[in-house]
Parts: structure tokens; C-alpha cells; sequence
């Protein structure tokens, strides 16, 4: 398909105003309950931009990596310490440049990456998990010394415009990851893409076309960890409130993300979407399904339990079934549509 | 071995050499005393050869004698112990895959090395690389150079596509191609890099008869219209005899013969190699 403006294609371009329209004007306008915004949109489209950065180290470049709540954290901390500090830190600012201190941040731990590869370096990547939430927790500077051991995020304020309640905190957050997302895009196809899945797919020739080895998987790192650190900052700021790093950046966030990435599909922007959809809202779904059918007739406990169980098969089916997760399953569906249509 | 003299002479009698676009000229690539071991296994000994410009050398011998290894010294990926390579006069050091592609020495695999997940088209893009100067920041806000060079990256790739054939398979991922097909992709990969000189292993291996022709044909094209230096390892007799101007034959690790295939062929030690000498 040609592309119509810079390198989109007409189908791209009606895909985005079909999503920004249901992203900014219906989901808005129909959705008024604060929970829907507070506890399933927002941290939805916060963990997206890490399981997007996960799948641009996992899935494009091929580099195992375990310790995107790591690069949370310090996101999310620097950006605490910033706002703190600094007078008149404006808040996007902030977020920007704590990105970019996570991206520093995923530099240094993607260093072990250009000796070992596979599962190897999943573990060597788990000090990044480890090394940075201890730093954060055992340094008080960092949380301000603040004795209870949480921090309380600041409220947000954008040129005086107070982004407090849920659908403003909404209509922040959708805006900076549609603009991540389309950034992100815009290297998977280009030429940085290439590089990245060139790396992943058979190294040696990469680096005998000229792609540099150190460069693109260091790259790749800083990305994950710019997204993470993002992301950390918006999961803080307007899910969480307030944390405690330990508490809020355990290794089971790492290893949900890298599920979401997975799940959704590696290699594919889509897929971090549907993946961390599936993961965060399933278990919600599949709670209230259990508690409206079996209400009254099993112990509570037990259909947690079950939910659970039937998660767990669910992920099992799919890995079995499609393995390159629901963003292939998508495509694959689509396809069969338009041959029976034509 | 050094170059007789003769031998050009003689092969400048032929009439296909003289009506070439690109004389050959000066030694453009020349390995100096090559030793590559591994542990105790000596793969390459002393070997010395050179490469000039705008010829198509090949290197042949009997399996294991070093002829992928010897160009993987060229091509930085086996570090040999002793010995240099020396490019347009400048020896090159440290030699690595990526200091040699930057230098201008692109390369094809005997295993094939494609990116596998990828389509024919991407993979080729990739070889477009070095051209590429457009950072990851560029990319992601699509400045206009980034535009403009992913424009002509393209078209540069198309014209690739076209030139070998395979505009059909063009959006196909590559590892769902079949065998043939997917050298012909890593010959376009190659090319796509503009490199003066291309490093072939075994670039008709598992061929049939007209794919064998067809990459033949490629060959001798781009050797013809962009005056590459073509350097190839193949295992067909008929096939090197026919396309190459020179012949290095390798056997265990050592040179034993180095000229034009008139002579190769008629020299005993190179008939030995092949097939076998009966002992006592």
C-alpha cells in the first residue's frame, strides 16, 4: 500500500481518527463513573507504555529483559524529587527528564547484554530491577525522609489546569502515550526498527551489513527504560498517589509487563496494548463474572481461586495456540474476514 | 603464490574480458600470511593471495579447507593469530564485521544469514544501512532527511527487487521462503550495500540447474555493470571454470594453486585434491 502522508498508509490514518475519536470524545462523554477511569483506563495506559517498551527490547531487538518496574521506580521517583526540589518544575518537564534519567539508567544495566544473551540476560537484567528500587528505599533523600516510608506523589498541574480527578488525569495520560505510541511506530517501521529486528533475527549478519551491535542494543535499552521511566511517573502520579517502593515496584510488576509483552505479541506496537488489556482486565472481568453467577453458591474464596485457575488456563490455551499472541490472532482473524468477504 | 604474469596475458586473449566496462586494475584486497587455528586445529596456514580490482576470484577446494573460514578472516568474524589483510593498499586493523562493512566489503553466508522474521524487502533494506544517517530521533519524529532517505532507501531496494526477479515475493516474510530464493535475497541484501566488493559463500548451494544460471547470470551482471569485485567460494567446477577470471584452490588449510582456470584445471596437485591420489 502507498503511503499517503509522510509514511502512513490511508488505512493507518483512518485507524488513528477512529481510535482518537473513541479515545477522546466517546470514552469522555459516556463513561462518567470515576472507577472506570481511576482503577481500569489508568493503569491500563500507563503499564501499556511499559509493556511497549518491554516489547520494543524483547520482541524487536530480542534482548530478554526483566526489570521494567525498576525503571519505574526511578522514573517515578525522579520525577518526585524533581517536582519537589525544583521551583516551578513544570510537571512535563519533569516527565520528560525523568525519562531520560531511566533511559541513562537503562543504559548502564543494558551493558550486560552485548556479552550474554537469552535467559542469561534476563537475570543480569534483574539488577536493575533489585539495585534501583534498594537504592530508592534505602537512601531517605530520595523519598524526602519522609518517616512513614511512603511517598505521596504530588497533584498534578499543567499551566494551572489541575489534573485531579479521574477523566482529566485520563485525558493527560491518553495523550502522552498516543504520542509515545506514535513515536514508537514511527521507529518499528523505519530504519531504527530494522536495525533493532536485523539484531534480533541473526546478529552476525547485522553486524556485517554495518548495523552496530553496541549501538542498537543499547539503544534498544534506552528506549525500554525512557517508556518504563514514563510510564513509572504516570502509574505514580495518577493511579497510585502514593508508594512505597518496595510495595509498588516488585518483581511481579516486572514479570506482568513482560507477560503483557508476551501475551500481546512480541514484535508488534498493537500488542502491548491488548496485552496489558488482557492482563490487568481479565482478573476484573473474570471476578465479576464469578461473583454475579456463582454469587451465594461457592465460598468467595474459592471463586478467586477459580479465577485464578482459569486465568492461568486461559494464557496456557493461547501460548499453545498462538504463540505470537493476540496482536497475530488479530491479524489472522482480520485476514479470514476479508477472504469471506471477497 | 605470487601472480605469474603470463596469466594475465593469457587471459586477456579472451575476447569476453576485453570488451568489460571495468578493467581489471590494481590489487584492491590482499591477505599477507594468514594462520587461523582453533585450539590445536589448524584451519588456515600461511595463506597469501590478492584480489584485483573488478575481477571475480574464486576460491575453491575439497570440504574443510578453509575456504569459509578464510573469508571469514576477511570479513572480521574468525580473528586469525597471524597474518593481515590489507584493503586498497591501507592495512586494516582491528578488523571486525562492522569495520569492514563500513570499509566496503559486504558478504553473503554458506548457512544463509537472513533476518528470518523479516520480509524480502526489509531484509534488503538493511543493507542499506551505511547509506542510512538518520539517527533513532530523526526516525521517530520523521524529520524530513529521515523521510527523504527512507524515500530513496527504498527505491534503491525496488530497483534491487527487480533487478533479481523477485518482485513477487516481495512482502513475504523470508524464512517461509524456499532454499533458492532465499540466497538470491541475501545476494540482494549484499548488493544493497553498494559495497566495491562482495564476499559470496557458496552462492549457488543446493541450487538447481536453472537457479544455479540464473544467480550465474546475476553475477556476472553485477560484476559487469557496477564493476564489483566479486571474491566466491563455490563448490561447481563448470560454474567457477565459466564465470571466474582467477582461481585460488585451498586444500587443509594451504594453497595449492593460484591462476586462471585454464590452468587450475589442468594441474595435477588441484586434481589430486579433488579426487583423491591413491597412496603407496
Amino acid at each position: 500500500m502507498k503511503p499517503v502522508f509522510m509514511r502512513y498508509t490511508k488505512n493507518d490514518i483512518i485507524n488513528f481518527v477512529v481510535l482518537l475519536v473513541i479515545g477522546f470524545l466517546v470514552v469522555p462523554n459516556f463513561i462518567q463513573s470515576d472507577y472506570w477511569y481511576t482503577s481500569i483506563l489508568l493503569p491500563w495506559l500507563c503499564l501499556t507504555l511499559a509493556a511497549l517498551g518491554q516489547n520494543i527490547v524483547m520482541g524487536y531487538t530480542g534482548q530478554l529483559s526483566l526489570g521494567a518496574a525498576g525503571f519505574m521506580c526511578a522514573g517515578a521517583y525522579a520525577c518526585y524529587n524533581m517536582m519537589l526540589r525544583i521551583q516551578d518544575m513544570p510537571f512535563l518537564g519533569a516527565l520528560v527528564l525523568s525519562g531520560l534519567i531511566a533511559a541513562g539508567l537503562g543504559i548502564i544495566f543494558g551493558l550486560p547484554s552485548l556479552r550474554i544473551r537469552g535467559i542469561y540476560l534476563m537475570v543480569a537484567t534483574l539488577a536493575s530491577q533489585f539495585f534501583i528500587v534498594w537504592v530508592i528505599d534505602k537512601f531517605g533523600w530520595f523519598k524526602n525522609y519522609d518517616v512513614s516510608g511512603s511517598t505521596t506523589f504530588q497533584k498534578i498541574f499543567i499551566s494551572g489546569v489541575a489534573f485531579t480527578n479521574g477523566k482529566m488525569m485520563y485525558l493527560l495520560v491518553l495523550a502522552i502515550v498516543i504520542v509515545l505510541t506514535l513515536l514508537a511506530i514511527n521507529m518499528a517501521r523505519g530504519s531504527t526498527g530494522r536495525n533493532w529486528m536485523a539484531v534480533r533475527d541473526m546478529d552476525i549478519a547485522a553486524e556485517s551489513m554495518g548495523v552496530s551491535l553496541l549501538k542498537t542494543k543499547l539503544q534498544a535499552f534506552a528506549i525500554n527504560a525512557f517508556l518504563c521511566g514514563i510510564s513509572g511517573v504516570l502509574y505514580t502520579y495518577t493511579y497510585l498517589k502514593s508508594a512505597e517502593p518496595f510495595a509498588a515496584f516488585n518483581i511481579s510488576l516486572s514479570f506482568k509487563i513482560m507477560f503483557m509483552a508476551i501475551i500481546g505479541g512480541l514484535g508488534t506496537i498493537s500488542g502491548a496494548f491488548i496485552g496489558a488489556a488482557f492482563i490487568l482486565l481479565f482478573p476484573v472481568v473474570l471476578n465479576a463474572i464469578g461473583n454475579n453467577v456463582f454469587h451465594g453458591m461457592i465460598d468467595a474464596t474459592i471463586i478467586s481461586s477459580i479465577e485464578q485457575v482459569v486465568f492461568g488456563g486461559l494464557i496456557i490455551t493461547l501460548m499453545i495456540f498462538e504463540p505470537l499472541g493476540f496482536a497475530k490472532l488479530w491479524e489472522t482473524l482480520k485476514q479470514k474476514v476479508i477472504k469471506t468477504k471477497s | 603464490m605470487p601472480l605469474k604474469k603470463k596469466s594475465i596475458k593469457a587471459k586477456k586473449k579472451k575476447s569476453m574480458v576485453d570488451n568489460r566496462k571495468f578493467k581489471i586494475g590494481k590489487p584492491i584486497l590482499e591477505v599477507k600470511n594468514i594462520s587461523l587455528s582453533f585450539g590445536g586445529v589448524k584451519a588456515i596456514t600461511n595463506i597469501s593471495f590478492n584480489v584485483l580490482k573488478h575481477e571475480i576470484r574464486a576460491i575453491i577446494g575439497p570440504n574443510g579447507a578453509g575456504k569459509s573460514s578464510m573469508l571469514n578472516c576477511i570479513n572480521g568474524i574468525y580473528k586469525p593469530q597471524e597474518g593481515k589483510v590489507i584493503l586498497n593498499g591501507e592495512e586494516i586493523k582491528p578488523i571486525t564485521p562492522n569495520i569492514m562493512s563500513q570499509k566496503g566489503i559486504s558478504r553473503t553466508f554458506q548457512n544463509l544469514a537472513l533476518f528470518k522474521r523479516m520480509s524480502v524487502l526489509d531484509n534488503i533494506l538493511v543493507g542499506r544501512k551505511l547509506h542510512t544517517k538518520s539517527n533513532f530521533f530523526e526516525v521517530a519524529f520523521q524529520f524530513p532527511r529521515a523521510l527523504k532517505e527512507e524515500k530513496f532507501n527504498r527505491e534503491k531496494c525496488e530497483e534491487i527487487i527487480k533487478f533479481l526477479e523477485i518482485e513477487n515475493i516481495k512482502n513475504t516474510e523470508v524464512g517461509k521462503l524456499p532454499y533458492g530464493l532465499q540466497k538470491k535475497v541475501e545476494l540482494g541484501r549484499a548488493l544493497a550495500t553498494e559495497a566495491p566488493i562482495l564476499l559470496l559463500d557458496e552462492p549457488m548451494a543446493g541450487m538447481n540447474v536453472e537457479e544455479k544460471r540464473d544467480m550465474c547470470r546475476f553475477i556476472l551482471k553485477v560484476n559487469d555493470e557496477l564493476g564489483t569485485t566479486i571474491v566466491l567460494i563455490e563448490h561447481d567446477m563448470g560454474v567457477v571454470m565459466d564465470i571466474s577470471d582467477r582461481v585460488v584452490v585451498l586444500d587443509y588449510g594451504k594453497i595449492i594453486g593460484d591462476d586462471i582456470p585454464d590452468v587450475v584445471r589442468a594441474d595435477q596437485k588441484v586434481i589430486d585434491a579433488y579426487l583423491g591420489v591413491a597412496h603407496g
